[in-house]
């Protein structure tokens, strides 16, 4: 009986080691390699098979030309601009409005929720179909700040780890600063805001990655190569360089190295804004 | 005036200041879009054409989405979407499973698998154009096992793969993502029911049919009907891998070829307002679901929820 439980717990010691060591595999594969072919060189690359790792990790050749050729620098600052203006007006916006759904009862209160709700099931996708005529209607297209303003709006998901948060922040404490004769804006201000901070660097956390990775829209409002985002600048290698794996490897890690570093310092918050934005979501 | 200093009159005002710009936004980017929608699907007309020389079509555009070869053929693209996303969904609660329990260097594991869902769907385009070419990654990696790669297909041309292929990048993107949701539902199990049945000489699979499954239940259920309505929208792995072409056109890359190429915007919305259609009689239903097949598990989300809120107060 006891050498049959041991067996059994060697089996499953080892099945959970191989799958969770065969799907880390399945998921970094695809980035290795890329990172493998973006040091070799021409030769090498035409030379070797791709699963093999490069003679030189030191060849920063192809990167070098990756961020030449398409601007890149040009387009990390637009990508920092978007993403500094969608930010701050986002949290602004989502946090004031979680603040009046969370601690007034009126008679719009359920309406708004619902708004946002039915809001987020429509696909973006499909919306674009008639968001761009209204975007070229009001002159947006191709500049930066239309983009900008087109992202604003904030989302269910923000709005709800914002509310989340702001349920366990106690009433009493808005109602002893309001006997003190504070405004409700300065409630907002100096009481509210401050607490949410580990739910705004949440909200901030995930929505600057989703706005840094978009490029549907990006691509559709920024057609001029001199706002193209870090996402649509890497469409500088579709056509002619499609071949050039070398270079393209060499782009695409340069254009995700910021995520890689977000994503290391803050795994934590990741983590629990995906869990918390989906609960109800 | 003396109303506007009251308590009342100054909620009034937070209220109204606080709603006005968030709701104008969402007016005018989302409300106002699909009115637009709803009325360009009965014309026949471009982006740039003038209102006074659309023409009126009736429910032309609507005949239109079914009988066009290309249209309503796409639409049935999302069967493997969804199967994908079925499979992509077993594998995360898998995974989460495991990682729930003790593992040496998990949080490395859980790292590497969920890392893909950071990055974008361009640079996922390219990594997968590189990984699919015939000789390159995926044919030296199964060449390594001694598969003749003569005889694999093209991964990305074959039609009877292609369709699969573009599926699994969409699985390898967001399968992580999933596992993340599920360990954070699995954590919020009360951790006494583990003990309680270890003690009790419940094995691991006893204890994932008997403790975690019916604690995540709630959460598993949505995210099996969301990953329904998803791959109706399917669009991303299409539209940067082979833009559509040798029939991997989803539904969305011909809509968005639509209205963005040939600009038959009126068609194009007719079609869009009939994916919205369908996602809504979907989201009905769950509704009525959740209503009627859970209305004894309101107990188990009550814990849950309790149970998040202690961790928030934690963390404050």
């Amino acid at each position: 009986m006891n050498k049959l439980k041991k067996v059994e717990k060697i089996l499953f010691n080892f099945g959970k080691y191989f799958s969770l060591v065969f799907f880390s595999l399945f998921a970094v594969v695809p980035v290795v390699s890329c990172i493998f072919t973006a040091f070799k060189t021409a030769e090498e690359y035409q030379s070797t098979s791709v699963i093999t790792p490069p003679k030189n990790w030191l060849n920063f050749d192809n990167f070098i030309r990756a961020y030449k050729t398409a601007d890149m620098g040009r387009a990390f600052m637009n990508s920092i601009i978007v993403m500094f203006f969608v930010l701050v007006v986002s949290v602004i916006l989502g946090t004031q409005l979680a603040y009046i759904l969370n601690r007034f009862e009126f008679m719009g209160n359920k309406i708004i929720r619902n708004l946002f709700l039915f809001a987020s099931l429509l696909p973006s996708i499909a919306m674009q179909v008639t968001v761009y005529k209204i975007m070229s209607t009001l002159g947006l297209v191709n500049h930066l700040y239309g983009y900008i303003i087109m992202m604003c709006g904030t989302d269910v998901i923000s709005i709800y780890i914002f509310i989340q948060f702001m349920e366990n922040i106690s009433v009493s404490m808005d109602e002893s600063a309001i006997i003190d004769g504070a405004s409700y804006w300065s409630v907002y201000w100096k009481i509210i805001l401050p607490l949410l901070k580990p739910a705004v660097v949440t909200s901030c956390i995930l929505k600057g990655v989703s706005v840094y990775n978009e490029y549907y829209a990006a691509n559709l409002y920024l057609m001029d190569k001199s706002i193209r985002t870090i996402s649509t600048s890497l469409y500088t290698f579709v056509g002619p360089m499609g071949s050039q794996y070398n270079l393209i490897c060499a782009g695409v890690l340069i254009s995700l190295f910021p995520s890689f570093v977000v994503f290391i310092l803050c795994q934590k918050q990741i983590y629990s804004g995906i869990t918390s934005g989906a609960v109800k979501g | 005036m003396k109303w506007l200093k009251s308590r009342k009159g100054q909620e009034m005002i937070i209220i109204i200041a606080f709603s006005v710009i968030p709701l104008f936004l969402l007016m005018l980017f989302t409300y106002l879009p699909f009115a637009k929608m709803v009325q360009f699907s009965f014309y026949k007309m471009k982006y740039l054409t003038p209102p006074d020389k659309r023409v009126f079509v009736g429910w032309k555009n609507y005949i239109d989405v079914f009988t066009r070869e290309d249209c309503f053929k796409a639409l049935k693209l999302s069967f493997y979407y969804c199967v994908g996303a079925l499979f992509q969904l077993a594998l995360a609660l898998f995974l989460a499973t495991i990682l729930s329990f003790k593992v040496k260097g998990g949080n490395i594991f859980k790292g590497m698998m969920f890392f893909p869902y950071l990055i974008s769907g361009i640079a996922i385009g390219f990594i997968f154009k590189f990984f699919y070419t015939r000789g390159f990654v995926l044919d030296s990696i199964l060449g390594l096992f001694g598969i003749n790669v003569e005889k694999l297909p093209f991964w990305l041309k074959d039609q009877k793969v292609n369709n699969w292929s573009l599926v699994a990048t969409s699985v390898w993107r967001y399968f992580g993502q999933n596992m993340v949701l599920f360990i954070g539902a699995i954590m919020s199990v009360d951790n006494e029911l583990y003990e309680a049945a270890a003690l009790d000489g419940a094995n691991k699979f006893k204890q994932f049919i008997h403790i975690i499954l019916p604690g995540i239940k709630t959460i598993v259920t949505l995210n099996v009907i969301l990953s329904i309505t998803g791959s109706l929208s399917a669009f991303e792995p299409p539209f940067v891998i082979t833009g559509g072409s040798n029939g991997t056109g989803t539904y969305f890359v011909i809509m968005n070829e639509i209205a963005h190429v040939t600009q038959k915007v009126g068609l194009a919305s007719a079609m869009a307002v009939v994916l919205l259609v369908i996602i809504f009689i979907f989201t009905i239903l769950q509704k009525m679901f959740f209503k009627y097949v859970f209305r004894e598990a309101e107990a188990t989300d009550e814990s849950y929820e309790a149970s998040k809120l202690k961790k928030k107060k934690k963390m404050i």
